[in-house]
């Protein structure tokens, strides 16, 4: 099965480490990622720009609405995310442990609505 | 053999397969499709085939794997339906449904259907499961009570209990929750839940005392027979028989609770007589297997208690400071406020009233304390024995608004209205 990883995290806290604290961050995330790929368990990831740069659209009444910032407005944002592939929702919360984003956020793990099953 | 006794023998036979292999027939199938619901239905409706061709024809050799073999059909009727509507690509369809199929197949070919009910168990009690529901999903899925009757038990509406069922349903099979005994590493914890779960089910049924709602009796038998049925299965898991102990002595008192008049009857003025000696005996032997297998734990711990009051009961020996001991070990392991309270009891007993109601929890560490029936009851009991009448008159007069039961209601009374009118120390003779 397919998970997506969500990761949720005060975006201020990256910004208030120092830049050695900065890369060895960075390098966590590597890590992980190599370790995801060594098990042939990643499908893909990405780190999002700041929530500052979000932009909202809907359509309300057949009018285009477009607001700026994010959709929800909470403590921790969704600052990326990683979509794997793992046998079983335990396989799936055990790469959820590991990524460094469980340690200073929130992960949601949400199952890919497969379209063959 | 004419029709009504056909009718009658397809009945019991299939009510017998139902009661015994219901459960185990939706693991089977739950197991191997993820979908308990889709295995529920299957089953359903397998059974009132049953019941319409049995009387016809006979019934059949293997009514287990009969039975099997119509939810397999039906379940690939189900699947062939989805594949116009649902399914885009008809080979992956196909593909899944010969899988079930060769499965199933191969499981009919063995004589002994595997036994999954511990697996399904583990699914149905998942951390990525809301807790609150954990019972109510073993007792539908292992079981076979259906949501109506479990909602009666739990105090909620029909509805909302099907609404939580399915929901929890439809999390195991999209989230892609595994039916599988977890290893050595995760076991403590996942047994845990399943215990947890059988113990709510089954304190569920004790809150009947009466026994006069049969829904709730029937609860209590159920958990007994899932505490039962995972100590078969785990017999080397301490806490599962520790579990399956401290039911048994708790089922063996049941009928000494009430009086013939059906008057609530406390535990130290019970008449040992009452109990069921065998339950008890079957109790202490599984504490015995549980004790020597070196790892001590809650349900463990409680059962222990259940047997150090058995016994002084039974031969009038004063081992309340054994008690306490044991109060102590489940405090520093399950510290809840229910825990606290009957410890309180115990501390009582052995360094006098006073020092009891120092060790009663804080009203301020957990506001569901002050709608605890027990805790104004015990606060009475403690007040009343260190000559405090006026402030016990007042606890125990929270304690009857609390309780639901009337026969409790009327016990609390009566001790309430057995108190001295003024608070004069040292008078009042506690039972």
């Amino acid at each position: 099965m397919q998970y997506l990883l969500l990761l949720n995290a005060q975006e201020s806290g990256f910004a208030k480490m120092t830049p050695a604290e900065q890369q060895q961050g960075m390098a966590a995330y590597m890590a992980y990622t190599d370790a995801l790929k060594a098990a042939g368990a990643y499908l893909g990831s990405n780190r999002l720009q700041p929530v500052a740069t979000a932009t909202t659209v809907r359509i309300v009444d057949g009018k285009t609405q477009v607001l700026d910032g994010p959709y929800a407005d909470s403590k921790e944002q969704l600052g990326g995310y990683f979509l794997i592939d793992a046998p079983d929702l335990d396989a799936a919360l055990s790469w959820a442990a590991r990524c460094p984003g469980a340690s200073h956020g929130v992960i949601e793990v949400r199952p890919i609505w497969s379209m063959e099953a | 053999m004419n029709h009504s006794e056909g009718d009658d023998l397809a009945r019991a036979t299939a009510d017998a397969v139902a009661r015994r292999s219901y459960g185990k027939l939706v693991a089977f199938l739950a197991v191997r499709t993820h979908d308990v619901s889709a295995a529920e239905d299957a089953l359903s409706e397998a059974f009132a085939s049953a019941l319409a061709r049995w009387p016809r024809d006979g019934c059949p050799a293997n009514p287990e794997g009969w039975l099997l073999t119509v939810a397999r059909r039906k379940m690939i009727d189900v699947l062939r339906r989805q594949s116009r509507s649902q399914i885009e690509s008809h080979d992956l369809q196909e593909v899944a449904l010969q899988a079930v199929a060769d499965v199933l197949a191969d499981a009919l070919a063995e004589s002994e259907i595997p036994d999954e009910r511990l697996a399904m168990m583990f699914a149905c009690t998942h951390p990525a499961i809301d807790a609150g529901i954990h019972a109510p999903m073993i007792l539908q899925a292992v079981m076979g009570l259906d949501a109506a009757r479990i909602a009666s038990a739990f105090l909620v509406s029909p509805a909302a209990m099907s609404k939580r069922l399915v929901r929890a349903k439809d999390k195991i099979r999209l989230s892609g929750i595994p039916f599988r005994v977890p290893g050595r590493e995760e076991l403590p914890a996942r047994l845990d839940a399943v215990l947890d779960a059988i113990y709510a089910a089954f304190a569920e049924g004790w809150t009947d005392p009466g026994g006069a709602d049969v829904t709730r009796r029937d609860l209590a038998e159920e958990a007994l027979f899932l505490s039962g049925l995972v100590a078969e299965l785990m017999p080397s898991e301490p806490e599962a028989l520790g579990l399956l102990a401290l039911l048994l002595h708790a089922e063996a008192r049941r009928g000494a609770r009430r009086s013939p008049a059906g008057e609530f009857v406390p535990l130290a003025q019970q008449d040992p007589a009452l109990w069921n000696s065998q339950k008890i005996a079957d109790a202490e032997a599984l504490l015995h297997r549980a004790s020597a297998l070196g790892a001590i734990g809650r349900f463990q711990l409680e059962a222990a208690l259940q047997s150090a009051h058995v016994d002084r009961c039974r031969t009038g020996r004063n081992n309340w400071p054994r008690v306490l001991e044991l109060y102590d070990a489940l405090f520093a392991l399950a510290g809840s406020p229910v825990v606290a309270i009957n410890r309180a009891l115990a501390v009582a007993e052995v360094h006098g009233a006073a020092a009891g109601l120092n060790a009663m929890p804080d009203l301020s560490t957990d506001n569901r304390l002050a709608q605890y029936q027990p805790h104004w009851a015990t606060r009475a009991e403690l007040l009343a024995r260190s000559g405090a009448f006026d402030e016990a008159r007042h606890s125990y007069g929270i304690a009857i608004g609390l309780e639901q039961d009337p026969a409790v209601c009327r016990f609390l009374e009566m001790r309430r209205s057995a108190l001295p009118a003024q608070s004069t120390p040292g008078r009042y003779n506690p039972l």
